[in-house]
Parts: structure tokens; sequence; C-alpha cells
């Protein structure tokens, strides 16, 4: 598959909330406002990228090596948590400004399935180590857009006259569905 | 509290899916048939049970700092067991559910209950909190994945109940009916609570 293909496929057509539904937590829960929701986004895109770096060199020279397969839910989940936890701490000591932006979801990020979902993913799906990159790049990305787009619209309905049962979290979710609606217009895309 | 009360506070007050909102990406993701539902419910009370139970066995020996990793490689551990199970013996749910079953380890259900409830009570709360969240978690996502599966393709545990003649709504088992569909379930959940009380 040649890569331009894949980074609009992982991007647009399945993206990972409207079709994958990985990371729906974080996108229901930091979507109330465009600026938190794109700093979730970004702090995404930053963790996935080391992440799946990292999670193929221990699948590619340790887990099949050792067929230790059966150990990957652990050991992708324990890298995870580690990392996460290590760019906080550099990010602090490197760039605080950026810390500051970032720093309440960094924690949130390890139980964000969105992350354990990716790098799985490129292991399952067998890609290259260029083809896993451009799939870890354009997978947050889609993550990114989709929570920015629909903050902007939770800004919105905020104000509208909603029935009361449906008021808040039913609501949002409807959004999201008619969103998704949207999405589903790039399935059957051909590049 | 007593042991009932644990119980049921899953099943309802408390519903993971309806309530709390935690855990909706498998529900949303896995629900496009009821048997799918069960499937991962049933993971999901394994997981959650076996979980509660180590971690409040262990609750004195576990240090305060370093409790979310300790929590999540217990959690780990079970999702790996029930992941190997069931390859072996359910394959065809196994390849319906796909990456959702390793991706149990981050539902968030799981963690909350080790933090919240397991780390502070005895072994048999535990067990009753477990399953009372699981079964909660389990009623939840069958009710929407029965309501998707007839709907969307006429059926319900691949039996034909509607009509031949039913053109099937396809766009309920598609990604874009999962959230509409949840999200009216969740507002007809808070309709008939607000009316209760009132």
């Amino acid at each position: 598959m040649n890569l331009f293909s894949l980074f609009i496929t992982a991007f647009i057509v399945n993206n990972i909330i409207f079709s994958q539904f990985l990371g729906i937590c974080p996108f229901l829960g930091v979507s109330k406002k465009i600026e938190t929701a794109a700093g979730m986004g970004i702090a995404v895109i930053f963790v996935i990228v080391l992440s799946s770096i990292i999670t193929y060199i221990v699948q590619a020279l340790i887990l099949v090596p050792f067929e230790l397969e059966y150990l990957q839910t652990i050991a992708f989940i324990l890298i995870i948590a580690a990392l996460v936890q290590f760019v906080e701490m550099f990010l602090k000591k490197s760039s605080p400004g950026l810390y500051k932006a970032l720093g309440i979801y960094l924690p949130l990020i390890t139980t964000n399935c969105a992350v354990l979902g990716a790098v799985i993913i490129n292991i399952q799906s067998e890609y290259s180590f260029i083809e896993a990159l451009v799939n870890s790049i354009a997978t947050p990305a889609g993550f990114l857009l989709a929570i920015v787009l629909f903050a902007g619209v939770r800004e919105k309905v905020d104000t509208a006259d909603v029935p009361v049962a449906l008021k808040g979290s039913p609501i949002a979710l409807i959004a999201a569905g008619l969103m998704s609606i949207a999405f589903l217009g790039f399935s059957g895309l051909q590049i | 509290m007593n042991k009932l009360q644990v119980f049921r506070n899953g099943l309802l007050k408390e519903n993971p899916i309806f309530v709390q909102l935690v855990g909706m990406c498998s529900a949303l993701a896995i629900t496009t048939a009821a048997l799918n539902g069960i499937g991962m419910g049933v993971a999901v009370i394994a997981v959650l049970t076996g979980s509660n139970i180590v971690i409040s066995l262990l609750r004195k020996v576990i240090p305060d700092e370093v409790r979310i990793p300790a929590f999540v490689i217990i959690i780990a551990t079970f999702v790996t067991i029930i992941d190997l199970l069931m390859h072996a013996y359910t394959f065809a749910l196994y390849q319906a559910l796909g990456v959702f079953i390793p991706l149990i380890v981050v539902n968030c259900i799981i963690l909350a209950r080790a933090e919240a409830f397991a780390f502070k009570n005895g072994v048999v709360d535990s067990i009753f909190d477990g399953l009372g969240m699981g079964i909660g978690f389990t009623f939840a996502i069958t009710l929407l994945s029965s309501i998707r599966e007839i709907i969307g393709n006429g059926t319900i545990f691949g039996l034909r109940i509607l009509p031949e003649a039913y053109e099937p709504m396809m766009i309920i088992i598609q990604p874009p009916g999962a959230f509409i569909a949840l999200g009216l379930l969740i507002g007809l959940v808070n309709y008939l609570t607000s009316r209760k009380k009132a």
C-alpha cells in the first residue's frame, strides 16, 4: 500500500473516533472547549508516535525472538504507562510552557484506549516500520481533527434548547452520531 | 453497606454505561449484534471480578504511590488470561470482538472500580461490587446491541423476528447508529428516572 493512501485512510476514512471507536472517553470528556480539546489532541499525537516506535522495536527485537507474543498486552501497557510518566518529567524540565499546556492531560492518556489500540493495530496489520510510523501519525491526527470539530459543535449545542432528558451527554452522543454520518461519506474512497 | 446493596448499586443506580458513562469505547464498537454484547459483558465480568479480588487481597501490601501501575499489571494479567481462553474456546467471538479484547485493560470501568472500591474494601464486598458492576455493564451493552440488531438487521441472536419484507435500517449497525442509539437510550433512562422521582 502506498504511504499517502495509508495516511488518508487512517486520518479520515477509518477515523479513530468515528469509525473505530477508540478514545471515546477523552473524546466525550474533554471536548467542552476548543482550546482544551486541541491540547488533548496534541498530547495524544505526541504519545502515540513515541509509543508506537518503542512498542514496534520491543515487539520485533524482544517479544518475537523469544516467542513471548502472549505478553503483548502487559508489555505494551507498561511501556505506555512508563512513557507517559517519562514524557511528563521530561517536559517539566525542558519546556515548562508546553508542560503547562499539556500537563493535566498527560496522565489521562495512559488509560486512553486510542494509544493501546493504535499500537496493537500497528502490530496486527503487520505494517513495516515506515508504514507503522505513518499510521501512528495519521491516527492521532484524526483524533485531533475529530475532537476539535466536535468541541466546536458542543460549544453551540450548550446554548441550544434541548429536551431536559437529553441534556448533557445524550445530546453530545447524538451530535457525534450526526458527525459520524458525515465521515461515513468518505468510506469507499479510493485513492 | 450490606452486600445486596453493593450488588444492586452497579445494576441500576450507578450503572457504568447509563449513569457513569465509562467503558464507552467497547460499548459503542462491538454492539452490532446481541451475541457480541453478551460475550464482551462476560469477559468484562470475569476480568473485573478477578482484578477486584486480587486488588482487595493485596490492598495492605501495595504502597499508595505505585498503586496505579500495580493495578494496571494485575488487570493486564487477567485480560491476557481471558484473551487466551477466548482464542482457544470461542474463536468466532474472539474474531468478532477483535482488538477490543486486549483493550479491556484500558476500559475505565475496571481501573475505576479498583481505585474507588476494591482498594478500600474487603474481599467479599469487592466480589459483589465486581459482579454488580459487570452485570450492569453486560445488561446495558446487551440491551443496546439487541436494539441495534433488531432495527439494523431484523434479527436478535441471529434469529429473524421481523418479517422478510422489513427493510433493515443499515445506518443503525454502522458507526453513526452506535452514537445515536446510545444517546437516545441514555435519554430514555434519564427520562424514566426523573419521572420516577417526581
